[in-house]
């Protein structure tokens, strides 16, 4: 069978684009609004929610047979927080400077919709290879629409990629300025709704 | 006429459907309505047209606005004059005002007539005459001295975002120049707002000027300590209310002068484009705020509280805004009711803004976008009122 047709490939594969947990489902906006007026913020605060998003449906698909049913949100929620504390003391570790920047957004990955949102619709239905592949996915999708929207907005906003000076200082000289505005909260929201007009109008065929 | 007519009925083939130009079928349209009613007739029921269709109705803010506009363009050339120490005759100063002024205008126009041409080729639309008000009006709310590219960026954001995402023309929740404007403010604060961006002063001559500010009157206002009285302050600056009235100080281009505003309004509301409603509760609003703090006023408040609450209708934009913003058919409610309630709290919210945010001088964009939205939600209620008061069933 060829690897696009395979059930773990589809698993991973459909939220990318298609059931994309930011630009289609809506879920996670509150991260996505304040870590993205950088990329570097952009891209650790991704592979943490990848990170803590597919071990945790790995996990809570493994126990999916033992857990009652009446306090699954429960066990989920442990579950879910040992994994943001293990992510979270892995970024203290490693990347200090990142971790102070976003502070307690880490930490907030706890409440973030798609995780909660993947383990009850998904992990609790499905085996641990599907579900460990679908944690992978929308974890590619929310970095995705985060790293694309960080893109625009350290650019605009500062004129910076990665904290490098990509605008030439020629263009100041000309007159150029870095749009104030891409700095704020708001600017995330418009720059997630382009976005999403983007993608339904290259995908609706009308 | 006749001449006209022909050019027209000619040129037509060439832009119906199989004609080489039929992708500019929708420029055609516009172009030709311009001129003529158009002949289209209704396709449901209700066949009576009014002949007051919206081309009409935004060529009579066009016309109201051409009041402010010229006065614009000559206060922007005196002001520029003035502070380089130039000859403040009529014509030098218009002539200078012109080249400031003109070049903002056409940037808009253009911009705002690309995305227009764009938006209505893409969903097979007629280009809509919204944005011949909407390009005219963004610019005479910005200062003179506006970087033209930001002047291009400033329209787009209005066009797209405040108008075409929703569907176009008469659809908007939001006022598009505003809209504009006010994504301009907030991207590039240091090109509006501050003292030096309201006068283009010229590189050539920069001797004379040092004793004269170039600050707003609002500027001015907001510095004044506690316990002075901010109108003696401000007739020491030259800014007496006669000047305030008549608009001949520093600041955004069209929304200076009070008089010519309400002399616009008056036109719009003359000709039934506008409500008065709206403009009447605006001026009420912003005059019963300004005595509510009045009376609030004690030694310790800030010496905003106790302005003479005509000011606040004279100083910056609030006459503009009052006059041609908050009157957009399309974003304004559409009950009567709820349009006395809309203007009251535009005017009203306008002067809490001024006095106690003292980081935007300039209440009244934030005031208009602010009740814009709450339109739908105003005209909900006066509609639910309404129908409690009928009786069932007879």
């Amino acid at each position: 069978m060829k690897l696009t047709k395979t059930d773990h490939y589809k698993a991973f594969s459909v939220p990318l684009l298609q059931e994309n947990p930011i630009s289609i489902q809506m879920l996670g906006i509150c991260s996505a609004l304040a870590v993205t007026v950088q990329m570097k913020t952009a891209i650790v605060m991704g592979l943490s929610l990848t990170f803590v998003l597919s071990f945790s449906n790995l996990t809570i698909s493994l126990m999916r047979n033992v857990i009652p049913r009446n306090i699954r949100m429960i066990v989920e929620l442990s579950v879910i927080a040992s994994l943001v504390i293990v992510a979270d003391e892995i970024l203290r570790a490693f990347l200090y400077d990142i971790s102070k920047q976003l502070s307690v957004f880490v930490g907030l990955i706890i409440t973030n919709c798609i995780v909660m949102g993947r383990a009850e619709t998904y992990a609790l239905g499905h085996t641990p290879g599907l579900s460990f592949m679908d944690g992978l996915g929308n974890g590619a999708g929310y970095s995705s629409v985060l790293i694309s929207v960080a893109f625009i907005r350290e650019l605009l906003g500062s004129g910076k990629l990665l904290g490098y000076q990509v605008i030439p200082t020629m263009a100041y000289d000309l007159g150029y300025e870095n749009m104030g505005f891409m700095l704020l909260a708001p600017a995330a929201f418009i720059i997630i709704g382009l976005l999403v007009w983007l993608q339904n109008w290259l995908t609706h065929d009308r | 006429m006749k001449l006209i007519q022909t050019i027209f009925d000619k040129s037509r083939r060439h832009f119906e459907k199989n004609g080489k130009l039929a992708f500019l079928f929708p420029f055609y349209d516009a172009t030709e309505t311009f001129f003529f009613i158009p002949g289209h007739t209704t396709r449901s029921d209700s066949h009576i047209r009014d002949s007051l269709d919206v081309k009409r109705y935004m060529s009579f803010v066009i016309v109201a606005l051409m009041p402010p506009f010229i006065f614009g363009i000559y206060n922007a050339g005196y002001q520029s004059n003035l502070f380089s120490g130039k000859s403040l005759d009529l014509i030098p100063v218009f002539l200078c005002g012109l080249a400031l002024v003109l070049p903002i205008v056409a940037v808009s126009y253009l911009v705002g007539f690309f995305w227009e041409t764009t938006f209505a080729s893409i969903r097979n639309h007629p280009i809509s005459e919204g944005f011949l008000v909407t390009g005219l009006l963004f610019p005479l709310t910005l200062p003179p001295t506006i970087p033209l590219w930001q002047v291009a960026v400033g329209i787009s954001f209005g066009v797209v975002i405040g108008k075409e995402i929703f569907g176009g023309t008469g659809r908007n929740i939001l006022n598009p120049a505003l809209t504009g404007r006010a994504f301009l403010f907030f991207a590039y604060p240091g090109n509006m707002s501050g003292d030096p961006v309201w006068v283009a002063v010229s590189k050539a001559k920069e001797v004379v000027v040092d004793t004269v500010s170039s600050a707003t009157p609002l500027a001015v206002s907001k510095l004044v300590e506690s316990g002075d009285r901010i109108e003696s302050v401000l007739s020491n600056m030259d800014y007496s209310f006669f000047t305030l009235l008549m608009g001949r100080y520093p600041g955004s281009i069209g929304a200076t002068s009070a008089l010519l505003c309400f002399v616009g309004a008056g036109l719009l509301v003359f000709v039934g484009v506008a409500s008065f409603r709206i403009i009447v509760g605006g001026i009420v609003g912003v005059l019963s705020m300004g005595l509510l703090l009045n009376l609030l006023a004690g030694e310790s408040t800030a010496a905003w509280f106790s302005l003479n609450p005509l000011y606040h209708l004279v100083m910056g934009g609030s006459a503009f805004g009052i006059a041609y913003m908050a009157t957009d058919p399309v974003s304004a409610p559409g009950m009567n009711a709820s349009r006395w309630i809309y203007g009251f709290c535009i005017g009203g919210l306008t002067v809490l803004i001024r006095v106690f945010n003292p980081a935007f001088p300039e209440g009244i964009m934030l005031a208009i976008l602010f009740m814009n939205l709450f339109s739908p939600l105003l005209d909900y209620f006066v509609i639910k009122f309404k129908l409690k008061k009928r009786i069932v069933n007879v």
